[in-house]
């Protein structure tokens, strides 16, 4: 089959012709003026730098501990402190990132790759295949999956792998609906009727006309659920269902941090301090995308 | 309209009977046995606990008898508690989950409806930027974090507020209801702002300007219904919400409600227990997404006349 | 005497690109009981003027830079916005252009009716309803009482516009503004509402100041005429005057683009290329049980060559019928011959290649372009689909496209968004001219353009159908543009076609009732006396 991509075909008449704008670039112009979002974005890329380089730019080894020290607040030697086991806070956290970061990313992986293929299936076939596709996600919506989430964790033990499938399959539902509202509409644009009237396949349409113009939307919905995500596993390890030592968590750190804030509040503001972070620089990150795609309030 | 609640009604059946089923089997399939733990139970002591909680039968005729006791409102004894049974432990701890749920749930609402109409009626102005920068700290600011963060200051710094407990002394209802509302004040902010937007960039209110109405009929005639249908649309979701929100509230500041109970039997592996809770609280969710879906809609007069039956 | 005057009236728009100025230094009189017409294409600034004398500018970005617009004894410009409310609904009234989206779906229409009566005069409730129910009457609405309790959304465009008339009445106001408050609307009902607002005008009085972008609209109901563009007034006169004696280049050029008198009639009858046998589309909405017969049981044939219009308004099924013969919508039952073959049995390679023979051009140029895609590879889609031509030929093809449509080569680089609608027409236009079809079916190509880009494209289409020798079945809502375009023209009404011939006998000597019912909503009458 002949490839319709032309954009590598160059001579005088491209040459010659003047620079267009694409709505990607237009977008990129927009998201730079937006301060939050950059701030956002760099603190984002910075942390994930770190959590990459953690073994490598740690002060200290994750299991080292000084039992005499016990906890101290923040000095020379220990930047944010030890816990009562004489362990350096900025260690944990580090650690603990790495944990809370690949949760928030790889569920939300999970959530896109079944959500953004089921949409998009249910979309484009549509009639009845699309009525009983959705159908199914009506009802998974409804079902309440926090408790349910919890009764997995509890039954089945405190498993990490559990833990993303679980958080995965219940974000996949929003980006599911998402994108065949994307398809669906993108499907009715008189652009793809002039595509199937010139006889593209419907392969081609898929490709050439759907998926980019449905990018914008899924870009945006899947920055916002990193942050949600995350926000799942602090909530099931702070109640102590999620993430289990010997590995640690921002949401398990916090957990610990409440139960002796009295004597030694370094232990829950600065794990705290974190998590926070990491979720107002996605959120940032998300609302200035979505305002440079100008994407409308996600449906549903 | 009786339509849309039949056919709410015909979807939300299905559902509950998936949570039952599921959940029962999960909990069947557990690893370990309900009495595994205590180590000095004789073999017939053991077989006559067993016959008790109906555990000798196989289980598809445990699942029959268990959907035969629920059908009577009978969610059977609790494993841990003998003597006291799932219903009990339930509705002892109900009315101080709903009293919980329902101050959150206010000051969700007059907060957050408040500050997003707030902020819509001069956006992108201070008066847009303070309330929404506050949203976004709402928002990122989980009520693990938020409640001990509140107790540190107000209870043990300030020594203003009661850090735990509930009803026992005058104030100890303040920090636990606005540690569970106020993640979801922020969320009511940005969906009413989002939404009074959108309404006021209709038409129609171009349409109340050019009639000479001034601006609070505008804004409150005109514009506040069709934008705080999303806010209605979203109580369902948020109610579901703060049901697993009461899970950390009520544990961090020791109040005996529903989510203090299911975190414990969740600990104790009180089996029953989790099973008549999972239940009881699921059906809740569905019954009020359902209710928030019927108020969204009754709201929009197109969809109420539309699914009345009606002529059009 | 004059009831509003305007002079020097400036307004920009900030916006974060710099300062836009919408208009520049207009002056306009609107003369007591008489109708002002302010006609302009889309940013000439009519619509902002006038919204801005009532203070219904958004601002920011909006801006009034300076003027004056005396109304009553009182500078408009110069009033607090307290004060200004006070004349709005009152003294002032303004209808607007979409009556589907003005009024407030959540309020009953009696309650937004009574809404000015309660605040400007402080009457009850039921004194106002009295009011409101009689005015409803007076509007035309057969049964006010039981329309005083209903929704907005139980009723049609035209019904809606008449509320909206009778909310901007209620008050007695000494002046009506009305903008485009016919454009929303099919053209029989379009007269109606005209009709009905000349005949209000003379019961009552009063002074109506009339935005339209369509001079025919404006040339039976206006007393006086302010045609501006870009911001400016460029001249103003009698309807007389503006038509018979244009002073300033830019009225003519939009006299010029009034579509008027008929093609050439290229008489030869020569072979059908397409001939369509009594071709039904029916669809079912979910949840309906009868379903809704958008086309149906139509024949009809297409000669080699001939430029077929099919004219009806919105519901007829004319785009449908359309989308049918492209196989883009589903046919429930009938044939579709194309050059001897059935299409509607194709599938596959075979549906391609006929595909390639026939090719659509549509309503509206800023849905029809791929936003994500260059003009180069929007042209070089269909080349290389097609093999029309190898790569190496590629960049030739595409440049003699961009000749073809009158777009500067320059442009290849750029994407829909950075051009105007005419432009992105001509886009369009290329590229279904790019398979280089036998047959193009032109849906509305040219109601969402500017008058006198309109006239534009319009001769575009009619050029190259000559160089190419193409046969295009044009559908249309616009019974000028049809007359202006078409060799023959069918008339569908509710699906089925009443009315068949060429244009002269249909628009001479119309056989069917609803035939003759369009042709007298044609505006303009007064132009072609």
């Amino acid at each position: 089959m002949t490839t319709l991509d032309s954009t590598h075909v160059t001579d005088d008449l491209l040459a010659n012709a003047e620079e267009g704008a694409s709505l990607w670039q237009d977008a990129w112009q927009r998201l730079r003026k937006n301060r939050m979002a950059v701030a956002g974005g760099i603190v984002l890329v910075l942390f994930m730098v770190v959590a990459l380089l953690t073994p490598w730019l740690a002060p200290y080894a994750y299991e080292a501990q000084n039992l005499d020290l016990g906890a101290s607040p923040p000095s020379g030697d220990h930047w944010l402190g030890t816990d009562v086991f004489g362990r350096d806070v900025l260690t944990q956290i580090m650690y603990g990132g790495r944990v809370s970061l690949a949760v928030g990313f790889i569920a939300t992986a999970v959530a896109l790759l079944i959500g953004v293929t089921w949409g998009a299936i249910a979309g484009y076939v549509g009639g009845r295949v699309d009525a009983v596709m959705m159908r199914m996600v009506d009802i998974l919506y409804a079902l309440p999956f926090m408790i349910f989430i919890v009764l997995l964790m509890v039954v089945f033990g405190r498993n990490v792998l559990l833990l993303f499938l679980a958080i995965g399959a219940v974000e996949w539902l929003t980006m599911a609906r998402i994108m065949r509202s994307q398809v669906q509409s993108l499907r009715q644009q008189e652009f793809v009727e002039a595509a199937i009237s010139l006889g593209l396949s419907p392969a081609a349409i898929i490709r050439r006309h759907v998926i980019p113009n449905a990018l914008g939307p899924i870009i945006v919905y899947t920055t916002l659920t990193i942050p949600s995500v995350m926000l799942l596993e602090a909530f099931l390890s702070f109640l102590g269902l999620g993430i289990q030592p010997p590995q640690t968590s921002w949401g398990l750190l916090i957990s610990y941090g409440a139960e002796t804030m009295e004597e030694y509040p370094w232990l829950l503001i600065f794990p705290g301090l974190a998590l926070t972070t990491t979720l107002f620089s996605l959120n940032f990150l998300g609302d200035g995308l979505r305002d440079a795609l100008d994407v409308r309030g996600s449906k549903d | 309209m009786l339509r849309f609640i039949l056919s709410r009604l015909l979807q939300a059946i299905p559902v509950i009977f998936i949570v039952i089923t599921a959940t029962f089997f999960l909990v069947r399939a557990a690893p370990g046995g309900p009495f595994d733990a205590e180590k000095v139970v004789l073999p017939e002591v053991k077989r006559a606990l067993e016959a008790q909680y109906r555990l000798d039968l196989p289980l598809h005729e445990q699942y029959f008898a268990y959907l035969a006791d629920l059908a009577q409102g009978e969610l059977g004894p609790s494993f841990k508690y003998p003597g006291r049974s799932v219903n009990e432990i339930l509705f002892s701890g109900l009315p101080v989950t709903a009293e919980l749920g329902f101050y959150a749930l206010l000051i969700a609402l007059v907060i957050g409806v408040t500050a997003g109409v707030f902020a819509s009626l001069k956006p992108n102005t201070r008066q847009d930027y303070i309330p929404m920068s506050l949203a976004m700290i709402g928002i990122c600011m989980p009520s693990f974090l938020l409640g001990p963060l509140l107790v540190l200051v107000f209870g043990i710094y300030l020594e203003w507020l009661p850090i735990s407990g509930w009803g026992a002394i005058p104030g100890d209802k303040i920090l636990p209801s606005i540690t569970l509302g106020a993640a979801y004040a922020a969320y009511v902010a940005r969906l009413s702002r989002a939404g009074m937007l959108e309404i006021l960039s209709q038409d129609y209110i171009r349409t109340a300007r050019a009639k000479g109405l001034p601006e609070w009929l505008v804004v409150v005639k005109h514009a506040l219904r069709g934008g705080l249908i999303p806010v209605i649309a979203f109580l369902g979701p948020a109610f579901a919400g703060l049901l697993a929100g009461s899970f950390v509230v009520e544990t961090i500041f020791q109040i005996p409600g529903l989510g203090r109970f299911y975190v414990q039997a969740a600990f104790n592996r009180d089996y029953t227990m989790i099973l008549g809770t999972t239940v009881f609280l699921s059906s809740l969710i569905v019954l009020f997404n359902l209710l928030s879906d019927v108020a969204a809609a009754w709201l929009n007069p197109r969809l109420r006349s539309q699914f009345s039956g009606g002529s059009r | 005497m004059s009831l509003l005057k305007v002079e020097n009236l400036k307004v920009s728009f900030v916006t974060r690109n710099g300062t836009q100025q919408a208009v520049k230094g207009v002056s306009f009189n609107v003369a007591e009981k008489q109708i002002t017409a302010i006609i302009g294409e889309s940013g000439s600034g009519k619509s902002v003027s006038c919204y801005a004398l009532l203070g219904l500018i958004p601002s920011p970005p909006g801006r009034i830079d300076g003027g004056t617009a005396h109304f009553a004894g009182q500078d408009l410009l110069a009033l607090s916005e307290g004060e200004l409310r006070k004349i709005r609904g009152r003294d002032i009234a303004m209808i607007f252009q979409d009556p589907m989206t003005c009024l407030n779906p959540f309020l009953t229409i009696g309650e937004q009716l009574i809404e000015p009566l309660r605040i400007h005069r402080g009457l009850t409730r039921e004194a106002a309803k009295v009011r409101a129910v009689e005015l409803l009457h007076e509007v035309g609405i057969r049964s006010p009482e039981t329309t005083f309790d209903s929704f907005p959304h139980e009723f049609s465009g035209g019904m809606r516009q008449r509320v909206m008339i009778a909310m901007a009445l209620i008050n007695e106001p000494r002046l009506l503004i009305a903008d485009e408050p016919t454009t929303a609307l099919d053209v029989t009902i379009q007269a109606q509402i005209l009709q009905l607002i000349a005949d209000l005008q003379k019961n009552r009085d009063i002074g109506v100041l009339f935005i339209s972008h369509d001079l025919a609209v404006v040339a039976d109901i206006a007393d006086q005429i302010v045609v501006m563009e870009q911001g400016e007034v460029v001249e103003t006169g009698s309807p007389d005057a503006i038509f018979n004696n244009a002073q300033h280049p830019y009225t003519r050029k939009l006299l010029a683009a009034i579509p008027s008198g008929e093609r050439e009639g290229s008489a030869e009858e020569c072979e059908v290329l397409l001939d369509i046998k009594e071709l039904r589309t029916w669809f079912t909405a979910p949840g309906q049980d009868d379903p809704v017969k958008a086309v149906d049981g139509v024949s009809f044939g297409i000669h080699r060559g001939e430029v077929l219009g099919l004219v009806g308004e919105s519901g007829s099924g004319k785009s449908t019928l359309g989308r049918s013969i492209m196989r883009l919508a589903a046919i429930t039952e009938g044939t579709v011959t194309f050059d001897g073959t059935d299409v509607t049995a194709l599938e596959g390679r075979e549906l391609k290649n006929f595909r390639r023979r026939m090719q659509m051009i549509f309503q509206d140029p800023f849905a029809s372009l791929n936003p994500r895609m260059t003009v180069y590879d929007t042209l070089a889609e269909p080349l290389l689909l097609h093999a029309i031509c190898s790569r190496r030929e590629l960049d030739g093809h595409i440049a003699k496209l961009m000749d073809d449509v009158g777009l500067a080569r320059a442009f290849i680089r750029k994407y829909p968004h950075e051009f105007s609608g005419g432009q992105r027409q001509r886009i369009a236009i290329g590229r279904a001219l790019a398979t280089q079809p036998e047959f193009i079916v032109a849906d509305e190509p040219v109601s969402a353009l500017d008058v006198t880009i309109q006239a534009q494209i319009l001769d575009l289409l009619l050029d190259l159908g000559r160089e190419h020798q193409l046969t295009m079945l044009f559908v249309s809502h616009d019974m000028a543009v049809i007359r202006h375009i078409a060799d023959r023209v069918l008339v569908m009404y509710q699906g089925k076609i009443v009315e068949a011939g060429p244009v002269r006998q249909v628009f001479d000597t119309p056989a069917q009732p609803y035939t003759q019912s369009l042709l007298a909503s044609i505006p303009g009458a007064a132009l072609t006396l």
